[in-house]
């Protein structure tokens, strides 16, 4: 069998879900030995051409010209993940969806006409087929790396998609909700994250993303969340 | 041949996305762009009418690889509108979390981003087939500075545990014990890591740089300090506005900085080492005096020895630091917000990195600016490349676009921050 070839691709982001597999320090080195880096330019000066095997996207599309890349990387591509939450889900940068992005844009830059942006920041499945979606904020390097085993060994990853919630009894924390009235998202947040925020005494702010099952309706409308909720509107 | 571009798209081996531009007509250079093709992602925008608590979480997205830097001027910004000092060993955690951070990201650029320019490899990786004792030497390393911002700030990407005021759980003494093993086993890589890179054949090539750092009367400047440069401007970061100003130039997503009108300041390790040197550790002092390095630097290639320092010094202090630590009776100062404008600055891996925010009454953030160290360096790297590349013009546009992209990464710019890769096009026509 020819050794796979894997690709990075950075688009709007901040570079550190693909710094998580550099980030797998033990483990690096028997990554390198079981795929051929063919083009990861954060890491890596030489450029292989494809086609991949495997690509990898960080970050999300806000741009003409990465609307173009992702395109061109789905087309050299034998599997497309997305890591993280910015290519999964448009990440923080996507808060100008609810914005007037040229506003946006002349706030920060003194001269807005040299700024060429697309007016919302969505995720790379926005416009091509993913194969599969990894979440986190920054994304969990355990879970990276049963990502590129599944796909080396070519099988489904195997990611838990319970909350946060579950996580957090695993570790044995104590519910920030219930002990401290803190407004945690943990139960409507896809785990992933080990409940770092709790086990920190503070609740989760959702890096891993929406449960595909939450039922936030009940969440929103239990009287002691919704009124800590809210107070937590208003305290703002 | 009297007209000559060079290009280089995508750079490699530097954090973000950028291009290079040069172009030269009859032997002289007339254009150099590094372009920053990083998508702007408008955090300055988005921040506007958010709470004042948010900042450290929302900022640190900014950067993977250097998120406590943006946490903490983030903190130090808010708090003084606060009124809030954090100080003993609350300080001292903080110093112990960024730390953590300049070893990583240190270990990150001399192993795997910057010594397979000196020894002829296309990465850290490919490195490895060949010296494998040593990037595995430089992957520990690395793992000891992200254990130690797990150890303090939750995990090594994004912490969650800082806010404003301090953290929301102090670590125990028992949490740190284990790290200052692995930091033991750091600190004589970094010693090794000091004499290795000092072996380095660098080419001779000194630049006239103007330093600008933080500096500070009691420590070798990192969390907090007034702003100083090697021409003796010395001012408190409040008054960094009417010193520093950002213009917006047309190949960029990043705006370039000036200094009191001029631009081409160069912050970063070099900038740190000339300023504050004497201050480095007693067994990072050592090191260097052991390997002949004198107290200034302008040699750029040699960033890599000044990085090798500080790795050593940031594992000598965190060890102090964690010895004679003593948990907090609480883990962080309460800080109420007020209406007012507030400064922030500390040194990042790749250099000094200002916040300022406005609050209203109630909290909300009204403003914010944030001037990163790559948009600072962005006019200083461009005078490197001209001095380097107009004497060698007559070099084949490949080899030269090699040297260009190495000049860059000498002085590791995070593009990430600024705004996404550097692409070197240097257009002869």
């Amino acid at each position: 069998m020819s050794v796979p070839k894997l690709a990075v691709w950075k688009l709007a982001s901040c570079d550190g879900c693909q710094l998580t597999l550099l980030d797998c320090e033990d483990e690096l080195l028997s990554v390198a030995a079981k795929v051929e880096i063919a083009y990861f330019l954060e890491a890596s000066s030489f450029k292989g051409r494809g086609p991949y095997d495997l690509s990898l996207i960080e970050g999300s599309v806000t741009t003409e010209e990465d609307l173009h890349r992702v395109q061109h990387i789905r087309r050299v591509s034998k599997h497309v993940v997305t890591i993280g939450a910015c290519a999964t889900a448009g990440g923080i940068q996507a808060l100008r969806n609810f914005a007037d992005v040229r506003e946006f844009i002349s706030v920060v830059y003194a001269r807005p006409d040299y700024i060429a942006t697309l007016e919302h920041s969505t995720p790379v499945s926005a416009h091509v087929a993913v194969d599969f979606e990894l979440r986190g904020c920054p994304i969990d390097k355990r879970q990276l790396l049963e990502v590129l085993s599944a796909f080396l060994a070519g099988r489904r990853p195997v990611i838990p998609e319970e909350s946060v919630c579950v996580e957090c009894k695993e570790r044995g924390n104590p519910c920030v909700m219930v002990a401290h009235g803190t407004p945690c998202l943990g139960p409507v947040t896809q785990a992933g994250c080990g409940a770092l925020c709790p086990a920190f005494n503070r609740g989760c702010f959702g890096c891993f993303g929406p449960l595909r099952s939450a039922n936030a309706a009940t969440l929103a409308g239990l009287p002691g969340v919704t009124r800590t909720f809210s107070d937590f509107q208003e305290a703002r | 041949m009297t007209h000559k571009t060079i290009r280089v798209g995508g750079l490699s081996r530097v954090e973000g996305e950028g291009s290079l531009f040069i172009q030269a007509r009859q032997g002289r250079i007339t254009d150099v762009q590094l372009n920053i093709y990083e998508p702007p992602r408008f955090f300055e925008a988005l921040l506007r009418g958010r709470a004042y608590t948010e900042p450290p979480d929302i900022t640190a997205r900014i950067c993977g690889i250097c998120p406590v830097a943006y946490q903490m001027s983030a903190c130090q910004a808010l708090e003084s509108i606060c009124d809030v000092t954090v100080d003993g060993p609350l300080r001292d955690l903080r110093l112990l979390l960024y730390y953590g951070e300049w070893i990583e990201s240190h270990a990150l650029h001399i192993y795997l981003l910057h010594a397979p320019d000196f020894l002829g490899y296309p990465s850290g990786v490919a490195m490895a087939a060949d010296h494998r004792d040593l990037v595995e030497r430089g992957l520990a390393l690395k793992k000891a500075g992200n254990e130690l911002v797990a150890a303090v700030g939750g995990r090594a990407i994004h912490p969650i545990n800082v806010r404003v005021g301090g953290f929301y759980r102090a670590p125990s003494k028992r949490e740190l014990t284990p790290v200052a093993e692995r930091l033991r086993r750091a600190r004589d890589a970094a010693v090794a890591t000091v004499r290795w890179v000092a072996g380095f054949d660098f080419p001779d090539i000194e630049h006239d740089y103007r330093f600008l750092a933080l500096t500070h009367p009691g420590e070798y400047a990192i969390l907090s300090g007034d702003v100083a440069t090697s021409d003796g401007l010395r001012f408190p970061i409040a008054d960094w506005p009417s010193h520093v100003v950002e213009e917006h130039l047309p190949h960029s997503t990043a705006l370039h900085a000036r200094l009191d009108g001029v631009a081409g300041y160069l912050t970063g390790p070099l900038a740190r080492y000339a300023l504050n040197s004497p201050q480095l550790s007693g067994l990072t002092r050592q090191a260097a005096a052991e390997i002949g390095f004198g107290p200034i630097c302008r040699n750029p290639y040699q960033s890599i020895i000044v990085r090798a320092l500080e790795t050593l010094h940031a594992c000598d202090e965190a060890l102090r630091l964690i010895d004679d630590y003593i948990e907090p009776d609480r883990p962080f100062v309460p800080a109420e917000p007020r209406a007012g404008i507030g400064h922030g600055a500390s040194e990042a891996p790749r250099g000094t990195l200002y916040h300022r925010y406005r609050l209203d009454a109630e909290g909300l953030i009204a403003e914010a600016d944030i001037v990163p160290p790559t948009a600072q360096n962005q006019a200083r790297i461009e005078d490197d490349l001209r001095a380097l590349a107009e004497p060698r013009l007559a070099l084949p546009t490949a080899e030269l676009a090699a040297l260009c992209e190495r000049a860059v990464r000498n002085h590791d710019p995070c593009i990430s921050c600024s705004a996404h890769f550097l692409d070197l096009h240097i257009h002869h026509d």
